[in-house]
């Protein structure tokens, strides 16, 4: 009864499982045909390279067999490169052979599809502002999680919850007016604008002060009788004791500004400035009818994610539950 | 040393309390006094009082966009929990491979919303799509999925003879293919959550049942169901707040939320109405709306909350 319930468990969990891969597996594999194979849609993941040949006792000659009557077929006779040398040739069908050999695999199209539009220049913008807003969000919310953390000051409990109620705020409600703004100051098709608003994140700091406030409060009073400054006590005491903390909260944020869109997508408009997310949006309408690149763009796309998210499954899936758990 | 002190509490959350004063609240009171404009890129608009709100009201692609996401809501939110409670509840009984299976799981959430909806644009093409291939293996005839404006239940009940009334259509297929790729996409962050929320349980429960010869479908529901309901609530609130909020799925997979709006969501009527067709003052109205309806849906399901944790 055991086994079979553990087997039952097992045999959903696979099912599911797979229902989750298989759309990355065949992104995957359409990224690795040729547009005639995807379109024949004879497979449905990496096709076999499958052809005839002629073989007339002396030599193998590549053809495109057209009909087969009995013993006799028709053929078209390929020259080197692939194009039709002789067409409409009968030949006896005992010479003519059906060969299957490995996968076809074309890699090609990754480059293709890299160099059809400047994914170079997109991949570095994004990171470009990841980064900055990174640096920004770490900044901005070690120093305000720590006043919030470890400070006793008036208005502190206003402040709290002006935060909180700020964060309660969805994105898609703020963006007409942001665009307004952002309009206003002459910061529209800026690397500011997808940097600078960019630069707190209110989760973090919440994630942060939650932290802080666990510390043991001893080590301050020793730092303090040391006469360490309140600064002091934040670079010494605080930080080094917060790199696992600090390292969730750079997980979250370069997920979140990688895969970013929306934002990006309305506050810029010169081809230059467009992040990976953007310039693969507008590579979608661009090459709308050229799947096996669309799907060579989408597989380079998302490959650093998920570069960054197997080396550092463990904590980057503990990270989401505990930080969902907190709230 | 006593000044310093004092002042230095605010200095420390100066950087943060700038950049949200500047790039969150002022937006979020412009979004506010925009709605009462006439307001388009050129100048600074003309107010028109209550009149954004009147149009809204009237407009019909604004109600469907409203019963769009509704639906949308509606179906993924459970859809959702169900599964992402199966799921964890089957990871935490195994040993093997259980981290492989998370992995697997948690892949889809990570991965950048937009690659993975040119992918599910193309699994969904009426020809060469890999769901009509699979309806194929099961003897389904093949769908138009994103360009069948009828609705699902519909489509379904024609199958087996039977014509549903108009109000039973349901949300479109080509919503229905949406909602299928979105719940996808969000399954593993819910699993991992509730994964989390069941290592919380005592084993204690489960053994004391065990005595008594509950059955293991029993102890589900009698044990892991209730004391789970506070992860349920937050993952309730979470879905909702965030499935209220798709756009990049409308703005990729669709023709501009056609076939005839049926997949046209609210944010993405925001975002035509904002910057396709310009009329800014009227999308922010939309977005006011939008937020509203966010705001109270959290106060009542905080307040419900509270009634059904144990």
């Amino acid at each position: 009864m055991n086994t079979l319930r553990s087997s039952l468990t097992y045999l959903i969990l696979i099912i599911f499982g797979l229902t989750m891969i298989v759309p990355f597996i065949w992104m995957i594999s359409t990224a690795l045909m040729t547009q005639a194979e995807f379109n024949k849609q004879e497979t449905l993941f990496i096709p076999k390279e499958e052809f005839h040949v002629w073989d007339n006792g002396t030599t193998e000659e590549r053809i495109l067999l057209v009909m087969e009557k009995g013993d006799k077929s028709i053929i078209h006779v390929l020259d080197k490169d692939g194009n039709i040398e002789e067409e409409y040739k009968e030949v006896p069908s005992e010479q003519v052979k059906h060969i299957r050999k490995k996968p076809s695999l074309h890699f090609a199209n990754f480059i293709k599809a890299f160099n059809k539009v400047p994914f170079a220049t997109y991949f570095g913008n994004t990171l470009y502002v990841s980064f900055m807003s990174l640096i920004g969000v770490l900044i901005t919310s070690v120093l305000a999680a720590y006043a919030f953390g470890r400070m006793e000051f008036v208005g502190k409990d206003f402040f709290f919850y002006l935060f909180l109620s700020m964060m309660m705020v969805p994105e898609p409600i703020y963006l007409i007016s942001s665009y307004v703004l952002l309009d206003k100051i002459n910061w529209l098709d800026t690397y500011q604008a997808l940097i600078i608003p960019w630069c707190v994140n209110i989760f973090t700091i919440f994630l942060f002060r939650q932290h802080f406030k666990s510390l043991p409060k001893e080590l301050f009073d020793a730092a303090a009788i040391d006469g360490c400054s309140t600064f002091g006590m934040l670079w010494r005491i605080i930080i080094p004791l917060s790199k696992p903390v600090i390292a969730t909260a750079s997980i979250f944020s370069l997920i979140g500004s990688w895969n970013s869109f929306m934002w990006p997508l309305v506050m810029t408009n010169r081809p230059e400035l467009r992040v990976l997310q953007v310039g693969l949006s507008y590579f979608n309408q661009e090459a709308s009818t050229q799947t096996t690149l669309l799907m060579a763009a989408s597989t380079f796309s998302i490959v650093p994610i998920l570069i960054l998210f197997f080396f550092a499954q463990k904590q980057i899936i503990a990270s989401y539950a505990k930080a969902g758990l907190k709230d | 040393m006593k000044t310093k002190w004092k002042i230095s509490p605010y200095l420390y959350i100066l950087p943060a309390l700038l950049l949200l004063v500047a790039f969150r609240l002022v937006p979020i009171v412009m979004s506010f006094i925009i709605s009462f404009f006439d307001w388009s890129l050129q100048g600074t608009g003309k107010f028109i009082g209550m009149a954004n709100y009147g149009t809204m009201i009237k407009d019909p692609v604004f109600w469907q966009s409203m019963g769009n996401t509704f639906w949308l809501v509606i179906i993924q939110v459970p859809a959702s929990i169900v599964f992402s409670l199966l799921f964890a509840v089957l990871l935490n009984q195994i040993k093997m491979f259980k981290s492989l299976f998370r992995i697997v799981y948690f892949m889809p959430f990570v991965t950048s919303l937009v690659a993975v909806s040119i992918v599910w644009k193309l699994i969904f093409n009426e020809q060469t799509g890999l769901a009509n291939t699979f309806l194929g293996y099961v003897g389904i005839s093949p769908q138009a999925w994103l360009s069948e404006s009828r609705g699902i239940f519909y489509l379904m009940f024609l199958d087996i003879g039977i014509e549903l009334p108009k109000f039973l259509h349901g949300p479109s297929q080509a919503l229905f293919a949406i909602i299928i790729m979105t719940v996808w996409k969000g399954l593993g962050y819910n699993t991992i959550i509730y994964l989390a929320g069941l290592q919380n349980i005592s084993k204690v429960y489960y053994e004391a049942a065990e005595i008594d010869g509950a059955s293991k479908f029993k102890q589900f529901w009698k044990i892991t169901v209730p004391l789970i309901s506070p992860t349920t609530f937050y993952v309730l609130i979470m879905t909702t707040i965030v499935s209220f909020q798709t756009f990049a799925q409308i703005y990729l997979m669709t023709d501009k939320g056609g076939p005839l709006n049926t997949t046209k969501l609210i944010v993405y009527y925001i975002y035509e109405k904002g910057f396709d067709v310009l009329e800014m003052g009227y999308a922010s109205a939309v977005a006011l709306a939008l937020f509203l309806l966010i705001l109270g849906l959290t106060i009542l399901q905080r307040n419900l909350e509270k009634h059904v944790n144990y």
